[in-house]
């Protein structure tokens, strides 16, 4: 089983906060990976917040690939960051060539283009070039999207902290978001792109447990958008719900929870929006999952949120300060980084329960 | 010496012998008054015996006719292996036995000119079906956990009705909630995934009839699994068109439109709306072929139900004016909706064949979406007059046919908006929750079944050959006739318990088979959760093949 969690601040934060909050979760699994997602940027990306940010694990070949394709489209480089490598023998780790952080400018065609355009054209270009990458097997490419860095690496996640630096606070590189899983896929093989977070447009989605209704899930949206692609873990089928379900069909956060877990029929009747939820129900039945599952997604807007499988088989807790609030798969790693929070106002999510962060912090517990 | 009539039938051209023991026959008579085809009858055998009468052995011939029951050697009056002999029996002096060389399928039509006919049930497919070369694989553990079959819910529901794509919905965001415009949205009911399937009441006897329907009000009402029965074709008591029972009540026109007349003149008195419309143009056991009430069953409370004459009732193959899927949608689905104010789902019912995908495909694109189910029926479907000639050499399996359409709706993204039910041969291993499980798990949203209802009743017919006289108006147990004193062999309270039995074994075995794999909705579609040791099957169903 995975490891998730999410960390959200008022201020910017390091890394080193997640990596802290998952080794203490780590205790008796295999540690084969650590990834995360940085969202909402600070030091060195703080002033490109409109720009596009290319994160990409490569071969030389592949990144000359990428470049390519990248300049074809007429994209123009504003940034470039690589982190430092600290590579030492021993280190459990299995590093691609480059690690590379391109921010970019849209093509000048695309200068008065609407928001929609440039959002399409950057979910091309990233499966344009994961595409000629994994024709040549040259590399990964994680995410195309502005305000957003994704590392997604194999090995012990304290040696992945270690190669590229992270245990050092370092003001240069902080989000005020950062999801973060350990352990990679136990079902396939290891794959970098098998690992958590999911990131698709702005949407991130982390899972732990089994979606044993991946089969029909995946089916049903392989489908709906384009986008939806790789497949490489069950867990993926939860970030393509939650974008379809928000993004493509534009329903509010609440109607997650409806899709994925719905109401069974005897609570349903009586109710005065019955109608709607059977209707999602049926016309939706694909995309419920059914396995033991706990998620914590992230919309574009910085929204927060946690939901559990209908049954409540896996566990998760949220914790919070004043300015932080952790959802995390283990209440000790929410101890290592929030020791002095109010413990007894932790929040276990029920079954029939989305959580939500807001911006302001704010921890909204909503009930299905 | 005798003529060798070697040309005229025999004993041994029968297909069952009599096995009668005359030292344990007390002459009672039971068995010839209980058998409905006059395969036995009472006779005289003259016997010789070797007696002594004195002290000393001083051996005589004697000569007796002694009564005896003998086995009728006719076309028409044959033994049809129902055993109802032996059960009447009270000293076990008889039964019949399998003739492994019978001749009758050859003597039968050389003499009759005629079809050899043998009700409902296939006599050659009586090997291992599909459904048992497939297994439940994939049984979830630690990352995964099995749900506690008593404990945890489940929600055992399927979709009956047109099921739009979210993006059709008419849905509007007004103040973070979603509203729905009901006006003209396919109605969607949602009902137990196996449905009774459709035996019209004149194939079978109205106390068969009656106690399926009390079985269907039971299960609802009190046991809380909401049923559907279909009515099959030839229409229903206006008694029960007028009653809320009708809500239980899937109204079906096949291509006779029998009975209709009196379903649209009731229309106006109904109080409840009919659970759905299922429009049949095949059938599984018959494919390609019309339906036939032979006259000697269409008894008076037949004729007026459904409105017609004693006479022979043929079903054309198909519905008369419609010869394409055009007209299909236009004229039939169009105007049954139309008929319930868009408020009842109208299904089609087609008989598995080659073709079935391609019709699913066209109604799956069908721009009315009207079209509120798809159900398919396979080869070992079917009750009553079939021909042997179609029951054992026409006809498509069912589950790889329901796989494909399956798949043809995922391919498409469509998968679920025309719920598919499949069936022929469901629990014909006594095993419904079973073979229901399965072919979920290959994609149908539910199944329906129909003999097995008769089976419950106390049909004494088997796979095998056994009994198969569904045809002839003479079931020996009361369930396919209409003959007055064969009915009131039926209890109808006991059949209709027996039926609701099992539907609660049914229940509970499908959440036995549901919570090992972590399920407790239905797992449409979930494939990955079966495997099959045989190779061909799981190649074909892409399963996993396991060894």
């Amino acid at each position: 089983m995975c490891r998730i969690g999410a960390i959200k601040s008022k201020g910017f934060i390091h890394p080193s906060k997640a990596l802290t909050l998952m080794r203490s979760q780590q205790k008796g699994h295999d540690n084969s990976g650590f990834a995360m997602v940085m969202q909402d940027l600070g030091g060195r990306f703080e002033d490109y917040k409109e720009l596009p940010i290319l994160s990409m694990a490569c071969t030389d070949d592949g990144m000359a690939t990428a470049e390519e394709i990248l300049h074809k489209e007429g994209f123009i480089r504003s940034m470039q960051w690589s982190p430092e490598i600290n590579d030492r023998p021993g280190l459990n780790i299995e590093p691609m060539p480059n690690y590379v952080f391109q921010i970019l400018q849209y093509p000048k065609s695309y200068k008065y283009a609407p928001q929609e355009e440039k959002e399409q054209l950057l979910v091309d270009t990233r499966l344009k070039i994961r595409e000629a990458l994994e024709e040549q097997e040259a590399g990964y490419i994680y995410s195309f999207w502005p305000d957003v860095i994704t590392l997604k690496e194999i090995g012990d996640p304290t040696d992945i902290g270690e190669y590229f630096g992270l245990w050092e606070e370092d003001e240069e590189f902080t989000a005020r978001i950062i999801t973060a899983q350990c352990r990679q896929n136990t079902n396939y093989d290891i794959v970098r792109y098998a690992a958590h977070p999911f990131f698709l447009q702005g949407y991130t989605a982390l899972a732990n447990g089994e979606n044993t209704f991946y089969e029909k899930n995946m089916n049903f949206q392989k489908g709906l958008n384009k986008g939806y692609i790789g497949f490489e873990s069950d867990s993926q089928c939860f970030l393509y719900t939650l974008h379809y379900i928000h993004k493509e069909l534009g329903w509010p956060l609440e109607y997650f929870k409806h899709t994925i877990t719905p109401l069974p029929f005897d609570q349903l009747e009586g109710r005065e929006d019955s109608d709607v939820l059977l209707r999602i129900r049926s016309s939706l039945a694909h995309l419920e999952i059914n396995g033991p599952n706990t998620i914590i997604g992230v919309l574009p807007d910085g929204t927060v949120f946690n939901t559990c499988d209908a049954k409540k088989l896996r566990p998760v807790v949220v914790g919070r300060t004043d300015d932080t609030v952790i959802i995390t798969s283990e209440v000790t790693g929410i101890n290592e980084v929030l020791p002095d929070r109010e413990w007894d106002k932790d929040i276990y999510t029920n079954e029939r329960e989305t959580v939500v962060v807001t911006n302001d912090l704010e921890v909204h517990r909503w009930q299905q | 010496m005798a003529t060798m009539k070697v040309n005229q039938i025999s004993r041994d051209d029968l297909d069952w012998q009599l096995d009668y023991n005359t030292e344990r026959c007390t002459m009672c008579g039971s068995c010839v008054a209980a058998c409905p085809f006059e395969a036995i009858h009472a006779g005289i055998e003259k016997r010789r015996k070797v007696v002594s009468d004195h002290l000393t052995p001083e051996p005589k011939v004697e000569f007796k006719a002694i009564p005896i029951i003998k086995q009728t050697v006719d076309t028409y009056k044959y033994c049809r292996g129902c055993g109802i002999c032996e059960r009447v029996c009270p000293n076990s002096a008889i039964k019949p036995v399998r003739n492994e060389d019978s001749r009758f399928a050859i003597k039968y039509r050389g003499a009759l000119a005629d079809p050899y006919k043998r009700g409902g049930r296939a006599n050659l497919s009586t090997g291992e079906r599909t459904l048992d070369k497939i297994r439940v694989g994939r049984i979830s553990q630690m990352t995964d956990p099995s749900l506690d079959a008593s404990r945890h819910t489940f929600d055992m529901l399927a979709p009956f009705g047109r099921v739009l794509p979210p993006g059709e919905l008419p849905i509007n965001v007004k103040d973070g909630k979603l509203t729905l415009d009901k006006t003209m949205l396919p109605p969607v009911n949602w009902i137990y995934p196996i449905i009774i399937g459709d035996m019209s009441i004149g194939a079978l006897s109205w106390r068969m009839w009656e106690a399926m329907s009390i079985a269907t009000a039971y299960l609802n009402e009190e046991a809380g699994i909401p049923i559907r029965m279909c009515s099959g074709e030839g229409g229903v008591p206006v008694r029960l068109l007028q009653s809320k029972y009708l809500k239980y009540t899937i109204l079906q026109i096949a291509s006779g439109h029998f009975g209709w007349n009196r379903i649209i003149n009731a229309m106006p008195k109904m109080t409840e709306d009919p659970a759905g419309v299922l429009i049949k143009i095949g059938q599984g056991a018959k494919p390609g072929d019309g339906g036939l009430l032979q006259a000697k069953k269409v008894a008076s409370h037949i004729q007026e139900i459904r409105g017609v004459p004693k006479a022979d009732l043929l079903s054309p193959p198909n519905h008369q004016g419609l010869y394409s899927i055009e007209e299909s949608v236009q004229k039939m689905f169009l105007s049954f909706n139309s008929a319930f104010r868009f408020k009842v789902p109208v299904a089609i019912k087609v008989a598995a064949s080659s073709t079935s995908v391609s019709v699913y495909n066209n109604l799956l694109r069908d721009p009315y979406n009207i079209v509120g189910g798809f159900f398919l029926d396979g080869i070992s479907g079917g009750t009553g007059a079939a021909n042997e000639i179609s029951l054992d050499h026409t006809g498509h399996p069912v589950i790889s046919k329901l796989r494909d359409c399956y798949n043809a709706a995922t391919h498409q993204g469509k998968q679920s908006q025309i719920p598919l039910w499949a069936a022929g041969g469901m629990g014909q291993n006594w095993n419904l929750a079973a073979d229901a499980f399965k072919s979920i798990a290959l994609g149908a949203n539910g199944i329906f079944t129909g003999k097995l209802m008769l089976q419950l009743a106390g049909c004494v017919g088997n796979d095998r050959g056994k009994c198969n006289a569904c045809n002839t108006g003479l079931c020996p147990v009361g369930i396919c006739t209409q003959n007055p004193t064969l009915v009131k062999r039926l209890d109808i309270d006991k059949a209709a318990e027996n039926i609701v039995n099992y539907f609660l074994s049914v229940d509970y075995e499908l959440k036995k088979l549901l919570a090992p794999i972590g399920n407790s909705s239905l797992p449409v579609g979930r494939s990955d959760c079966l495997i099959s040791e045989d190779k061909a099957v799981a190649d074909r169903l892409n399963i996993q093949y396991a060894c």
